[in-house]
């Protein structure tokens, strides 16, 4: 049976390194450019530029590689399976062929980009989160969506419902566990019959978990009344984030080895 | 000074059915008291308490927070200022990710500058004894670490009024103890008024002044000593005296010398070693 202790929420991994001390903003932004710019490069010149850069970051955080690669373990089916699509069906050059498949050469390089892109996206996001403890991540996307509050982006809503989610998960996890284990106790059977017979299974879990939520809800907005709490409006942080000489430096070079790669 | 003139309220239940939760109370507490609150399951104590920071607001009559009357809108959030809240479920009252930024939660939402900031969260966690766990993620610490969190939580606001809803009645008696030792420390050095709901009796003999509730009244107020004289009418208000005084009465009727009134332990070995 499921047992969930020992998740933890996010994937942060403490380290003293200067990509620990950059500003979640400037790591958000950062990771932004390189999404859009991995899809927008066509050159295994620009894709090994950035494939270096991306793993000089990594080694600058002090983060064992393991735990990044970790990130792409699930997702290497996927990337497979792309991979496999686009060498079957990109019209081109037939350079094999098997049965009533064709092969091309346009085929394996556009299939072998799109893996490379896959791969890079999950890097830089592992990257990311390995980083970035939950409560900088909060913070930066609360102020770099305030940015946006003029469009009317509740910057605010979203950073507090995050927190408040990072807060309850593992509370809401402990709290399954203990429904499980009640329902278990009272003989109920979670690993066998067909898959109706399994999902209904679950209602008796899923209902006490979705009571308790409530209520729990209910209290904590009081709780959060009761300690003046009323929106963003007129709010201070607690926090302080503050661009460095270093993030500057890293934003520039960033931007440099973006451009050449781009070239 | 807290002071409730006359307040009843009633819980709506559906068209036309009211529940009446408090009626007619009239109660005044004074900066520096250390008062609890005692009454069966029902009686409306935690609908009293929610009274006193403006989340729940009289049918009839008024209350008033140092002059404020919480009906005023304008004075609300000065109200909630004053009034820390403690509630029963540790769990279900902290908002924030690791301790210091739940103290900071309260700070933040009134606009406290960083640097002031910074320093209340200190000193709150210094008084609370929570100092080696600043950076802790909530879910991982004991209950009665929670409820201290919420605690230092309301401190750091230089609140003047803790207003506690049965805070230990989720804890374990170590957890319970200490609580306990703590809400002392502050209504002694800090001059904090305590106004304390709870279900054991041996808690609220601790205290300088007791409200009984039944029905939505207040239907006696007393030191500890003269409200558990009282045996027979708090059992018929559901409630009992402290073990200890029922251990001194019957030592009484057995024909031992001690007076009835005894409502600690101290008190009680003090007596016996009379005997000695
Ligand atoms: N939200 C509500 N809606 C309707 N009725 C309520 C509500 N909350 C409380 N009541 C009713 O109001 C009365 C007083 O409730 P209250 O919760 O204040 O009592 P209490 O003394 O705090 O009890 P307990 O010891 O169980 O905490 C009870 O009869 C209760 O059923
Ligand atoms: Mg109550």
């Amino acid at each position: 049976m499921m047992f969930f202790r020992s998740i933890t929420i996010g994937q942060y991994i403490y380290r003293n390194s200067i990509i620990h001390r950059l500003d979640p903003r400037v790591k958000i932004f950062v990771v932004i450019l390189i999404i859009t710019s991995v899809f927008l490069i066509n050159s295994w010149i620009g894709f090994f530029l950035i494939g270096l850069y991306l793993f000089t970051n990594i080694y600058l955080s002090k983060v064992h590689p393991k735990y990044v690669l970790k990130g792409i373990r699930p997702l290497i089916f996927i990337i497979a399976f792309t991979l496999l699509i686009h060498f079957f069906t990109t019209p081109g050059e037939v350079i094999y062929h098997i049965w009533i498949l064709n092969i091309t050469r346009e085929g394996i390089q556009r299939g072998l980009f799109i893996a490379v892109r896959l791969f890079y996206l999950i890097l830089s996001t592992s990257w990311l989160t390995l980083t970035t403890s939950p409560i900088a991540l909060t913070d930066g996307i609360e102020r770099i969506l305030s940015f946006l509050k003029i469009i009317r982006i509740p910057a605010h809503e979203i950073a507090m419902m995050m927190t408040i989610a990072l807060r309850f998960i593992p509370t809401l996890m402990e709290e399954t566990e203990k429904i499980i284990k009640a329902q278990m106790a009272r003989g109920a059977d979670f690993e066998s019959g067909n898959i109706v017979k399994r999902i209904q299974n679950f209602l008796p879990i899923i209902i006490p978990l979705f009571v308790s939520a409530f209520h729990r809800a209910d209290e904590l907005s009081i709780a959060m009344e009761a300690r003046c709490y009323r929106g963003g409006e007129g709010r201070t942080h607690y926090r302080q984030l503050l661009i460095t000489k270093v993030d500057y430096i890293f934003m520039i070079v960033t931007l440099l080895i973006l451009i050449l790669s781009y070239l | 000074m807290i002071k409730f003139n006359n307040v009843t309220h009633f819980y709506n239940t559906g068209q036309n059915h009211k529940i009446t939760s408090l009626s007619g109370i009239n109660m005044e507490i004074q900066e520096g008291d250390f008062v609890a609150i005692i009454g069966a399951n029902g009686s409306g104590k935690s609908t009293l308490a929610k009274h006193i920071n403006g989340f729940l607001l009289p049918g009839s009559g008024d209350v008033y927070v140092d002059g404020f009357n919480t009906k005023d809108i304008e004075s609300i959030w000065n109200i909630r200022k004053k009034v820390g809240m403690v509630f029963q479920n540790p769990d279900n009252q902290l908002i924030a990710t690791t301790v210091e930024d739940d103290i900071a939660f309260g700070l933040e939402n009134i606009g406290i500058e960083e640097e002031e900031m910074k320093r209340r969260v200190d000193w709150a966690l210094n008084i609370a004894e929570l100092n080696v766990l600043r950076t802790s993620e909530p879910h991982l610490l004991s209950g009665g670490q929670k409820q201290r969190v919420v605690i230092a939580g309301a401190l750091a606001m230089h609140t003047t009024y803790l207003v506690l809803d049965e805070p230990t009645s989720m804890l374990d008696p170590k957890g319970r103890k200490n609580i306990l030792e703590i809400i002392k420390t502050l209504n002694e050095e800090k001059g904090i008024t305590i106004i304390y709901i709870t279900q054991f009796m041996s808690e609220a003999a601790q205290f300088k002044k007791i409200f009984v509730m039944d029905k939505g009244k207040i239907v006696l107020t007393g030191s500890p000593k003269s409200v558990f004289s009282q045996a027979d009418l708090l059992m018929n208000l559901g409630l009992e005296v402290p073990q200890i005084t029922q251990l001194a009465r019957k030592l009484a009727e057995n024909g031992l010398e001690i007076p009835s009134n005894i409502i600690t332990e101290e008190e009680m070995v003090e007596y016996l070693c009379l005997y000695i």
